[in-house]
């Protein structure tokens, strides 16, 4: 099991995940998002080889309406 | 007549942008952008559920990135280095697209730059290769400041953001426009149709605008009233407006040929 923390809330995985599995898994997979670990951009075409790992801190973020 | 508005090199036919937030529904948001005629608009960044709502609807699917020019921005941002996460975000989201509008905020209340923060994060920003339409103070110093670090556009307010106050300090306006040789926009503080002609009479290059549209009462019907008065304030601003001349009245019709002279 890992502990993440995902958009400031504390998150439980059983195993570790890869960022594609773990949106494939929230219902996010294929939208318009984009994906900070750790501070650092995991860029679309990477999204299925980065292996998240306990501790890590991911921000998951989308286009709103805002001017 | 080709007068196209140039951003970073690329063309736009229509000098106003608009923002995208503080609509009803979607379906306004994208009734009023179509009727601004606005090419360039702007988005926040925010964090998405994560699972809790799926389905949720996307901005991005109602204002799609292949027709519209989408311009995210750092509002909400306070510190130099939540704004280049934000960008460096947002970059990523939107595929290595570089336009980008950069607001550092000061303080909660008035939504006033932080100009020391803004100078910061645009200067990473243009070496990361973004082009940085920046929200400044309505200085002309550091507006110069921002244009020499670099930056693609400079967007001074005009009056405090979503006030709707209009334009409080033409002069200062004019003191940047005169000097800049980059684009400025009026980001912020247009209320009605008038204020957006007035600033476009001063000679700004564009108007960005979200509240006045929105929150009018009738935002789609707004939204067409401020794409004419953006054409209308440039086409003013390019015929070049008459002299004033205070207390010495000149007769639109001829002096002679009075009957009974």
């Amino acid at each position: 099991m890992i502990q993440l923390i995902i958009n400031g809330q504390p998150e439980r995985l059983d195993q570790a995940l890869t960022v594609h599995a773990l949106l494939e898994a929230r219902q996010l997979a294929g939208k318009r998002l984009a994906v900070e670990r750790n501070g650092e951009i995991v860029p679309k075409g990477r999204h299925a080889e980065t292996l998240l790992a306990d501790g890590d801190r991911l921000e998951i973020v989308v286009a709103v309406g805002g001017g | 007549m080709n007068d196209s508005l140039v951003i970073a090199g690329k063309s736009y036919g229509s000098r106003l942008l608009v923002g995208t937030g503080k609509y009803k529904d979607f379906d306004e948001t994208r009734a009023a952008i179509d009727a601004s005629g606005a090419e360039i608009v702007t988005v926040a960044i925010r964090r998405t559920n994560i699972g809790q709502n799926p389905g949720e609807p996307n901005l991005l699917d109602v204002l799609p990135p292949e027709r519209f020019t989408i311009l995210p921005n750092t509002a909400g941002c306070y510190t130099a280095d939540d704004a280049v996460r934000t960008l460096r975000l947002a970059r990523e989201l939107l595929d290595g697209h570089a336009l980008v509008k950069l607001e550092v905020l000061g303080d909660p209340k008035t939504l006033f730059p932080n100009m020391p923060e803004t100078l910061k994060a645009a200067e990473i920003l243009v070496k990361d290769g973004f082009d940085v339409m920046v929200y400044c103070a309505d200085d002309p110093i550091q507006a110069k400041m921002l244009e020499d670090m670099g930056c693609a556009a400079v967007m001074p307010l005009a009056s405090l953001i979503g006030s709707g106050m209009g334009i409080l300090n033409p002069w200062n306006l004019r003191l940047i426009i005169d000097q800049a040789s980059v684009p400025v926009l009026v980001d912020a503080g247009v209320g009605t149709a008038s204020d957006a002609a007035i600033a476009m009479e001063l000679g700004c290059d564009g108007v960005l605008m979200n509240t006045a549209i929105a929150h009018a009462q009738n935002p789609v019907l707004m939204a067409s009233a401020m794409k004419k008065a953006v054409e209308c304030g440039r086409e003013a601003f390019l015929a070049g407006r008459m002299p004033r001349k205070f207390y010495s009245a000149d007769p639109s019709s001829p002096t002679s040929g009075l009957i009974g002279s």
